[in-house]
């Protein structure tokens, strides 16, 4: 794939009380946004096991994008105190893999927050763009 | 007539889990009893020829343990599923890719240039390094290649079943070989140990509390009648199969991972992150920054080397990419 054509897929998993519902408004209010992001509606950015993220990467994603309720918002109280560890942790990881950190992003986008999700998506979608796409499956091997 | 046919490989491997048969004590004679053993290059004298002559499915079943880090290791393996009935993983090594998976974290280039050039008790003033054909009074000796990829035993062929264990403990064992003998296997594929993880075998207390960081385990003042991982000693029992009766953590030890995932987990790393980020949090959460989240967490070290110290290459990633 040539650097021009290159088109980032980046699987967004949203939180179905703030995250979602702010995608919703962004999508009400007309906001136009990249389509880079592929969302997937989930009850809380807690339920976000860290095996969704490999599985996203290794099926081929450029980025994982991971959105919950604002520290102190969650629905459940402390699900995306959990995201925040796990989240915190799987980036490590991913750069001890030799995988970019950023292509792993968590961020708090309110129901109120629609103008701040299409932001957050054009901001990613660009970061991924100039990372290139994933070395996972198919990509250069340090061989 | 003639007794049914067995043989037992190492590929990749220490040796241990040769020993882990030896630890069968008498119970081998009851094996010797009721199979032939064909091949077992550790202890009796066999060639690759003496396999090659069989006909193909001739071996009842074949033991392999050992990984595939070598070209020889990957042509043995072809062979002996060529000629086996039943070819069983044995092992950490073969099961998932064991600790010399973790070479995958490097690249073979690194993994030579940093064993024969770079490590400080390793005399190798000429710079010799390993070739892959050698001549030597006219003969042409042909070696083989290492290979770029360090893989788990059915990744490069059709496993049947798995025993898991670095080595496998004697219990998982015998109960594979009774299995064997009696002729009541389960479905193909299957991990022939219990479905519990190793948490479940373990009788320390377990108090459900939080620590705000990751000790090690020489620290200092470890209750060793408590949960160790609850005291902030990264312990691999709940991402781990049971079956080993918790044999390190009864020994005061924290469980390192050695026999895989539990059935109802894909892979060993991301099971252990959410477990241990459900115990190691920074006080006072509520009002603590990013910064603060990522300090608390910064005391494990080395998570991927922890987490995937036996599965590397059967995980999701697998290995170290290079992404620019």
């Amino acid at each position: 794939m040539t650097e021009e054509s290159f088109e980032p897929k980046i699987v967004g998993f949203l939180c179905n009380w703030c995250s979602y519902a702010g995608a919703d408004l962004a999508g009400t209010s007309r906001t136009k946004y990249k389509p880079n992001v592929r969302v997937i509606r989930v009850m809380c950015s807690g339920r976000v096991d860290p095996l969704f993220v490999l599985k996203a990467f290794e099926k081929g994603a450029d980025g994982v994008l991971i959105a919950g309720c604002h520290p102190g918002d969650c629905h459940y109280m402390s699900g995306n105190y959990k995201t925040r560890r796990r989240m915190e942790l799987m980036r490590r990881m991913l750069e001890q893999f030799g995988i970019n950190p950023e292509r792993l992003r968590l961020e708090w986008v309110s129901a109120a927050e629609g103008a701040r999700f299409a932001h957050v998506v054009n901001d990613m979608t660009e970061k991924i763009r100039e990372l290139g796409p994933s070395p996972i499956n198919g990509g250069a091997t340090d061989e | 007539m003639s007794k049914p046919k067995i043989a037992f490989y190492w590929a990749g491997s220490c040796g241990g889990c040769e020993v882990a048969v030896v630890d069968l004590g008498e119970k081998i004679y009851d094996v010797v009893d009721a199979f032939d053993i064909v091949f077992w290059p550790v202890a009796i004298d066999t060639k690759y020829d003496d396999i090659r002559n069989l006909e193909d499915g001739e071996i009842e079943v074949c033991f392999f343990n050992g990984c595939i880090r070598n070209e020889e290791n990957e042509e043995i393996a072809r062979l002996l599923r060529q000629k086996s009935k039943v070819m069983i993983a044995f092992g950490s090594c073969s099961h998932l890719g064991g600790i010399p998976g973790l070479g995958n974290l490097s690249s073979r280039d690194e993994t030579l240039d940093y064993v024969y050039r770079k490590t400080p008790v390793f005399g190798n003033e000429d710079g010799t390094m390993p070739c892959t054909t050698c001549v030597k009074d006219g003969n042409t000796i042909d070696l083989p290649a290492l290979r770029t990829e360090v893989s788990a035993l059915d990744d490069v062929v059709d496993v049947d079943y798995y025993i898991p264990g670095c080595p496998p403990p004697l219990p998982v064992i015998e109960g594979a070989v009774a299995a064997l003998m009696s002729g009541e296997l389960p479905r193909k594929g299957a991990v022939l140990s219990t479905e519990k993880t190793v948490c479940d075998e373990c009788d320390k207390e377990k108090r459900k509390k939080m620590v705000g960081k990751a000790r090690r385990i020489y620290d200092d003042d470890v209750d060793t009648s408590l949960c160790l991982l609850e005291q902030g000693i990264p312990c691999m029992g709940p991402a781990t199969r049971g079956g080993c009766k918790a044999a390190c953590p009864s020994a005061n030890m924290p469980c390192t991972g050695c026999m895989g995932p539990p059935p109802a987990s894909q892979e060993q790393g991301s099971r252990m992150v959410t477990a241990i980020t459900s115990l190691i949090a920074v006080e006072n959460e509520r009002e603590a920054t990013a910064e603060e989240v990522a300090e608390a967490l910064a005391s494990l070290r080395d998570p991927v080397g922890f987490f995937y110290m036996y599965s590397l290459p059967t995980s999701f990633l697998k290995r170290r990419y290079n992404d620019e």
